[in-house]
């Protein structure tokens, strides 16, 4: 069985660790489970999710055929943690991330198309051309990148924050990163300015266990990442980030104390990629039983899948017509990608300067 | 043995300064550790305390006297047991120091003591209505005014950095806007260069247009990931979607005896970059006018100011709203001779050259960068094809400095035109040394720039 949480329990197991830290803590805590999702945000949360899935599959895909090119990082198997995110939040909140961020701009709702696009440095990518798979922006879905810096999105996004701040908007920043970018020492400046300010910013660590080949243990004195604003004063939780709902839930309390003036906040969503860190890492450093039990026992859409099935009694067909709608979609962003133009020579020498 | 208390220096640059108010009477008793006056300069206010012990016994410069010059005896303490009416008569302080500040009265001058004749003159070539009234202004006043304008007219600006705000600015460059503007614009970081550098460059992804001030160029290589790949690459890799309206400023280059660490040139560094614009201003008006369009210009700017510059004094067009443009260079000096080009600092050894040179008949052509990206190239050129020869004057290291750059664009677009190499005058390919006389070998003077002009004109 998944990572269905009993209400009330206090632990759960997770990919993760199990239990890992229980006991005093006054500024971590852990969920008490999840509240369960309606019928219609289940089905929103799959069909979101096999977007996500089906997207980095083609992508994957397109990577092997030469048509897209340098570095690609896949979010396959990561789907619940911002598609869980952004049921919690609200239009006019932003997203920055890293350089795994094809997922965040599909729940940010732009569009598949662009995104492909830009992946094969297109004309009709949403950079035209000029971002490539780690740099997409877009201003009308307050995404705000895509950054191939590690740990330089948690001061960008703590800027986001400031800036809601200053025009006292409401709006609430997420910040994406990762396990490997939580040791950045840019990220514990910021942390001391974002809670010294109580600036409205949601530090969501993705912790999918591995800093490229790197596993947590070997890279980090400290492994429960939602303890790492304690020397700020800055709240935080483990979540189960394999569980969509758990991650919604988390969500919700997070950004409330952010928009309630309270200040940041820290969300551990402790998760798993599937592939290798990039299209080019065999992925070595860690067994192959370790993925497939992963997969097989945690995944987050068919968890999503299955509740939909034996729960709320859904048909396979309406799944299929999702799973048939979500490839529809998909195919035309792949196509859309291989055969629009590349950009023109002009474009070399524009948009340097304003 | 009285001792005698000299007019402190509160820091390496500091020629002069105000002594602002005695703490102690003649006749009071002295102890070590005791404040005895304040001095206050444009930048800084500092106490004077006592290191020996004794009676007060002489104030040689009374309150309020401005302009008194580093190591000026100030006072005398009579040592224990000494007579005090005999103290101010001691055979080793006596002559020097007591008429001068006496025949100096307490002035307080509202404007600064500087004479007008000893500012240069601002030569506007065409930028300012002709008739204009220009006043005389410090570059630190300069800087300050130039944020204050544009923090009225725009609530999206705002000034970030450290000490900013309630210490009034580490060199006094934001001195009064707190006051003006309050906590939310004028805004005290913590020391941490990275980490509020990010911040800024985030903010401006959305639209606001903050000016970070490093306290010095040297700790923005803390930050230097966001003001090239956060700041200066994103409009181009958001396809010209998302910009950052920032200016990033502060003290660049060498201030005096303050090391290696303290005392690089950045100019060459961040003019490599596309996507920034880079301004170095040499003078006061030069700094308002330019300060002002970077704050208002769409794209992340770095503004390479210089300590020592900070207090001189020059004239500034009293007008509403004076400004520069970007990118632009400006002609300081007409001649036929030879071509003379440089920037912030370097501008003083190169016009002082120019001065020297004209004595021997040699006519220099003094060109003022302002702006190194995007580089006035054209108006070197034109310069060039006319004077036929070019040195470059700078603080900054000569290997792949803004000289090399000046000297690969001259050749490639006048080598038909030269009549001589280009000359690069820079600092020496060392770091900064401490050592007084080390230090001065290290920076450019103007004899070198003056011997290089001799030699490509052959005279």
């Amino acid at each position: 069985m998944a990572v269905a949480a009993k209400a009330g329990s206090q632990s759960k197991s997770s990919p993760g660790k199990s239990a890992a830290s229980r006991g005093a803590r006054t500024l971590t805590r852990r969920s008490n489970g999840p509240v369960a999702l309606s019928r219609d945000e289940e089905v929103s949360a799959y069909r979101d999710m096999l977007m996500i899935r089906r997207f980095e599959e083609k992508a994957g895909q397109m990577y092997g055929m030469g048509l897209i090119g340098g570095f690609c990082h896949l979010y396959i198997g990561q789907e619940a943690v911002v598609v869980g995110m952004q049921m919690a939040s609200a239009k006019g909140d932003q997203v920055i991330t890293g350089y795994r961020d094809h997922g965040h701009m599909l729940a940010c709702g732009m569009d598949p198309k662009g995104v492909m696009a830009e992946l094969t440095g297109r004309s009709g990518g949403l950079s035209r051309g000029k971002g490539g798979s780690m740099h997409m922006f877009s201003v009308e879905s307050n995404f705000y990148g895509g950054h191939g810096i590690v740990g330089a999105q948690v001061s960008l996004g703590t800027g986001l924050a400031f800036a809601n701040h200053y025009r006292n908007d409401g709006r609430v920043s997420m910040t994406y990163f990762g396990d490997g970018a939580a040791n950045q020492g840019q990220v514990y400046e910021c942390f001391n300015m974002a809670e010294l300010w109580k600036l409205p910013v949601v530090y969501v660590i993705e912790n999918n266990r591995y800093a490229m080949g790197t596993a947590v243990s070997r890279a980090s004195a400290q492994t429960d990442f939602s303890k790492r604003g304690v020397s700020f004063n800055i709240p935080g939780e483990q979540v189960d980030g394999m569980d969509v709902r758990a991650v919604k839930e988390a969500a919700e309390r997070a950004i409330q104390w952010c928009r309630d003036g309270k200040g940041p906040y820290i969300l551990e969503m402790q998760t798993y990629r599937y592939r290798g860190h990039s299209m080019s890492d065999p992925a070595k450093y860690r067994s192959k039983d370790e993925v497939q039990k992963m997969r097989e026992e945690h995944d987050p859409i068919e968890q999503v899948r299955r509740r939909l099935i034996e729960e709320w009694k859904v048909s396979e067909d309406e799944l299929k017509a999702v799973d048939s709608h979500v490839r529809e979609i998909v195919n035309a962003a792949a196509d859309f990608a291989t055969t629009n133009p590349e950009p023109d020579p002009s474009e070399l020498y524009t948009d340097i300067l304003r | 043995m009285s001792i005698e208390v000299l007019m402190p220096a509160l820091s390496p640059t500091m020629e002069k300064g105000n002594l602002s108010k005695w703490l102690k009477n003649e006749g009071d008793a002295i102890k070590p550790g005791d404040v005895i006056a304040e001095i206050e300069t444009d930048k800084a206010t500092m106490e004077v305390e006592a290191v020996d012990e004794g009676i007060l016994a002489k104030i040689l410069v009374p309150a309020g006297t401005n302009d008194v010059p580093v190591n000026q005896l100030i006072a005398i303490i009579a040592a224990e047991g000494e007579d005090i009416s005999k103290a101010g008569n001691a055979p080793a302080a006596a002559p020097v120091a007591v008429a001068a500040p006496a025949a100096a009265p307490a002035v307080h001058a509202s404007v600064p003591a500087t004479a007008h004749h000893d500012i240069p003159a601002y030569d506007a070539s065409g930028e300012i209505p002709h008739g204009t009234e220009m006043v005389p202004q410090t570059m630190r006043e300069a800087l300050r005014d130039a944020m204050a304008e544009e923090m009225r007219s725009n609530d999206n600006v705002f000034v970030m950095g450290e000490e900013v705000a309630e210490y009034q600015g580490a060199y006094k460059i934001t001195q009064g806007l707190l006051q003006e503007f309050g906590p939310r614009r004028v805004i005290d970081t913590p020391i941490t260069e990275h980490g509020f550098a990010g911040i800024a460059v985030g903010a401006a992804l959305t639209g606001l247009r903050p000016v970070l001030e490093f306290m010095t160029f040297n700790f923005a290589m803390q930050a230097i990931d966001h003001i090239i790949n956060s700041a200066a690459k994103t409009l181009y890799m958001s396809g010209g979607q998302m910009g950052c309206p920032i200016v990033f400023r502060g003290p660049n280059g060498a201030a005096a005896r303050v090391g290696a660490q303290h005392s690089q040139d950045y100019s060459a560094w961040y003019s490599n970059v596309p996507g920034l614009l880079v301004v170095s201003p040499s003078n006061a008006a030069d700094a308002k006018g330019l300060l002002k369009a970077a704050i208002r210009n769409p794209n992340p700017v770095v503004f390479l100011e210089n300590e020592i510059l900070y207090g001189q004094t020059g004239m500034v067009p009293k007008m509403d709203d004076f400004v520069l443009p970007i990118g632009k260079a400006r002609i300081a000096r007409t001649g036929k001779d030879v071509t003379i080009v440089s920037f912030s600092i370097g501008m003083t050894y190169a016009l002082k050259a120019a001065e020297e040179l004209a004595t021997l008949g040699i006519e220099a052509e003094v060109i003022d960068l302002r702006t190194l990206r995007p580089m006035d190239v054209d108006t070197i050129i034109a310069s060039v094809r006319k004077t036929g020869r070019c040195i470059t004057v700078e603080e900054g290291w000569p290997q792949s400095g803004i000289g090399s750059e000046i000297s690969a664009q001259v050749m490639e677009k006048a080598f038909d035109y030269l009549d001589a190499p280009v000359i690069r005058i820079t600092g020496k390919d060392v770091p900064m040394p401490y050592a007084a006389n080390l230090e001065k070998l290290a920076l450019p003077n103007v004899g070198e720039v003056v011997e290089a002009a001799r030699a490509v004109t052959y005279r």
